[in-house]
């Protein structure tokens, strides 16, 4: 059961995402896994539109890229070293560039779309983006399908995240980290803000709290208040959240739609309370104790960042072998340590817990089943609904 | 944004000089033009012509097959029409708030390149160093600091509610009995309260941000003004504000409408400002424009409230500009 505690409570439960990946730290996120490996042999494709000039080349490189701060780091002797990634790279030879030139889902769609849609290789063999942008790009059938046979360990998946509507067999995404997105709070200005409703409403915080511009984020927490289920929802359920959502905004109680930059707002007390990322927050928590993270009663949204492979990328079987490594519970535990996302890796909270037992009990990176229960995904849109949704949305938005 | 920072603006016409100084061939203005003229070709005139054809396709960039094709959908002027004009008048709010904004400019940059220019003596350079200074941090991190500044329990929001200015503002409002296009302050011009997250905050931050845009090309019209002309004018018994009127004012007017342009148009078209001062219902044409690129992918529809926005920004300033009958600006 999510209780109501605040993330800085660890008792309860999933509250932790990790850091900023998208906060204004742009901090933690998933480090990318890159792919790596296997190019040994399989380059050439198990499947998918390997084109013959690029079908995969048996070079031991894979480029990869990923969110800033999303991967395992420490300075030896002066110089940053990548462990896990270093590790992967002794294991398979394969020499991986790491790159973190994804700041925002949009903006990164936006610099791959033209050479996607003209056929090209982008010179990534994998990237990794958010649920919603991977469904995307799966519709648009512009990733190559995963050869699960190169990807041995992606078994361990955590049952939560095994069957998104999106892509319920996993054929074409691997999460990277998740997150959660809940509410967050400041208990010294405000008393707990439980729900949706409470925030929307309660005349306390009127003209005090923001909510995300992600539509995904904030409609999807808007429905689980209202009873519905953001993984399937109907037209009417729909339009009830729109209107909870434009009522908070006429009122004057929804100050701001907000990006990353909620963070700074709660931090300086113009606001009370808001829609957050748990990452954010326990950044902000690290300055600021009385700020709170809960996941209301009624259910959070969970999303992940997704490992993807885009069509004819050069180096597909390499990734396979990167995203095996990272399913590695031993490898997922000591990126784990590391990176304050929920870990998508069954059997990494045994592995953590031999060396630090303590940060392996924490259920902001291993909430437990019951725990991701309580969560939502947003479900997958056709093209249709993408253009309906997202115009409703930006009606009130902007 | 702003998209054409006005191509009659900037890019002057090459003064045809008929008395040509010997020896230049006659290509030479041309040769000096060309880099400037190939840049502004390029990344101005290329890319607004493309807009064009955007304006007038259809598709999403995130749903079909991402891409878009051609085909004369004037409806995107029509949606762009009805969603920003008529049911929620953001578009208007955009030149409001932008006016607002470059009348108080005027306001305080006009008695700054005043002092600066006449009154200043030694200290002209520095004063002038001083009004620039602020382009020496980033335009995002500037205002980010009026969040700070204006913050609500901060000392500038609790002087202003305490001297009763807050209740003024709050004061001036669109009246509810007008149309859905005509509410451009619903909730009056800042809160009770607050100026965060208010229109006055965003105003406040346009004014702000373009302030050096308006001072400087004041200054160098009246740095030019011939004394001569104001001492002529007192000893004909005019008085010093009867001279000013008569004599300054009307010579400093190329500055005033140069500033005024120079703050008007980025103010316009500005996302920035209303994103981080603004609330959700201060949302301006380059938020608008944003969101629809971004968040909906709706390029199409980005693109014709660009195209919108240029021309009405253009027939305006070509307006003014005839109005002002400054065949020499600057």
């Amino acid at each position: 059961m999510t209780d109501q505690n605040p993330f800085s409570n660890p008792v309860s439960g999933v509250r932790n995402t990790g850091l900023s990946r998208r906060g204004f730290l742009r901090g933690v996120g998933a480090t990318g896994a890159a792919a790596a490996g296997a190019s040994l042999l399989a380059a050439c494709g198990s499947d998918g539109d390997t084109d013959t000039d690029t079908g995969g080349s048996d070079e031991k490189i894979l480029n990869f890229a990923n969110w800033p701060l999303y991967i395992d780091t420490k300075r030896v002797d002066g110089v940053k070293a990548y462990p896990t990634l270093e590790a992967f790279e002794e294991q398979t030879g394969i020499q991986v560039n790491y790159s973190e030139p994804v700041n925002d889902n949009e903006e990164y769609f936006a610099k791959v779309r033209p050479v996607l849609a003209a056929n090209k290789d982008v010179g990534v063999d994998s990237f990794v983006l958010t649920d919603w942008m991977a469904s995307k790009l799966i519709n648009l059938t512009w990733l190559e399908e995963l050869d699960k046979s190169n990807i041995p360990n992606w078994e361990n998946i955590t049952s939560a995240l095994k069957e998104p509507t999106f892509d319920p067999n996993r054929d074409y995404s691997l999460p990277w980290q998740s997150g959660v997105t809940g509410i967050a709070y400041d208990s010294s200005v405000t008393g707990e803000v439980a729900s949706i409703t409470d925030l929307f409403t309660n005349p306390d915080l009127n003209g005090a709290i923001t909510v995300l511009k992600e539509m995904r984020d904030t409609m999807g927490l808007i429905l689980l208040d209202q009873g519905a289920d953001p993984a399937d929802f109907t037209p009417d359920e729909w339009g009830s959240a729109l209107e909870a959502l434009s009522a908070a905004k006429d009122s004057g109680q929804i100050r701001q739609f907000t990006g990353n930059n909620y963070a700074q707002l709660l931090a300086q007390r113009t606001i009370a309370a808001c829609v957050a990322w748990s990452g954010d927050v326990i950044q902000l928590q690290f300055d600021n104790p009385d700020i709170k993270f809960l996941i209301p009663e009624a259910g959070g949204m969970l999303w992940s960042d997704n490992m993807l492979i885009p069509i004819n990328a050069q180096h597909k079987a390499n990734a396979e072998a990167w995203m095996n490594h990272y399913y590695d519970p031993k490898v997922a535990a000591e990126l784990a340590a590391w990176v304050n996302y929920i870990c998508p890796v069954d059997g990494a909270q045994e592995e953590l817990a031999k060396t630090d037992p303590d940060l392996a009990e924490n259920p902001l990176i291993f909430p437990t089943p019951a725990e991701l229960d309580q969560l939502a995904i947003f479900k997958a849109l056709n093209d249709e609904e993408e253009t309906q949704y997202a115009d409703d949305f930006q009606s009130i938005a902007v | 944004m702003s998209a054409a920072p006005a191509p009659g603006v900037g890019a002057k016409a090459p003064a045809d000089d008929s008395a040509r100084p010997v020896g230049q061939s006659r290509w030479t203005p041309y040769a000096l033009l060309s880099p400037g003229l190939l840049w502004l070709s390029v990344f101005l005139v290329v890319t607004t012509i493309m807009l064009l054809p955007m304006s007038l396709s259809s598709g999403r960039a995130f749903s079909g097959d991402g891409t878009f094709s051609f085909d004369w959908q004037f409806a995107n002027y029509a949606d762009a029409w009805t969603q920003y004009v008529v049911d929620t008048p953001i578009f208007q709010k955009s030149l409001i708030y932008a006016l607002i904004a470059t009348v108080l400019t005027l306001v305080i940059a006009y008695p700054l390149a005043y002092t600066i220019a006449f009154k200043a003596g030694r200290w002209k350079n520095f004063l002038l160093v001083l009004v620039i200074a602020p382009f020496f941090t980033s335009f995002l991190l500037r205002t980010n600091a009026w969040q700070t500044i204006l913050v609500d329990t901060g000392p500038v929001v609790s002087f202003m509610e305490a001297s009763g200015m807050l209740s003024v503002f709050h004061a001036i409002n669109t009246p509810d009995s007008w149309p859905s296009w005509a509410q451009i302050f619903p909730e009056g011009l800042s809160a009770e309260n607050r100026v965060l997250a208010t229109p006055l905050a965003v105003i406040i931050g346009l004014a702000y941000n373009f302030l050096p845009f308006m001072t400087l090309p004041l200054y160098a019209s009246l740095e030019r003004i011939d004394v001569r002309l104001i001492e002529a004018a007192t000893d004909l018994y005019s008085s010093a504000w009867t001279a000013f009127r008569k004599v300054t004012f009307p010579l400093s007017l190329p500055g005033v409408v140069a500033g005024t342009l120079l703050t008007f148009i980025p103010a316009a078209g500005d996302p920035v400002n209303p994103a981080l001062l603004g609330s959700t219902s201060d949302a301006l044409m380059g938020n608008a424009i944003d969101a629809q690129f971004k968040a909906t992918g709706n390029y199409p529809l980005a693109a014709a409230l660009s195209v919108l926005l240029m021309v009405v920004i253009v027939a305006m300033v070509a307006v003014y500009v005839r109005r002002a009958g400054t065949e020499e600006l600057v």
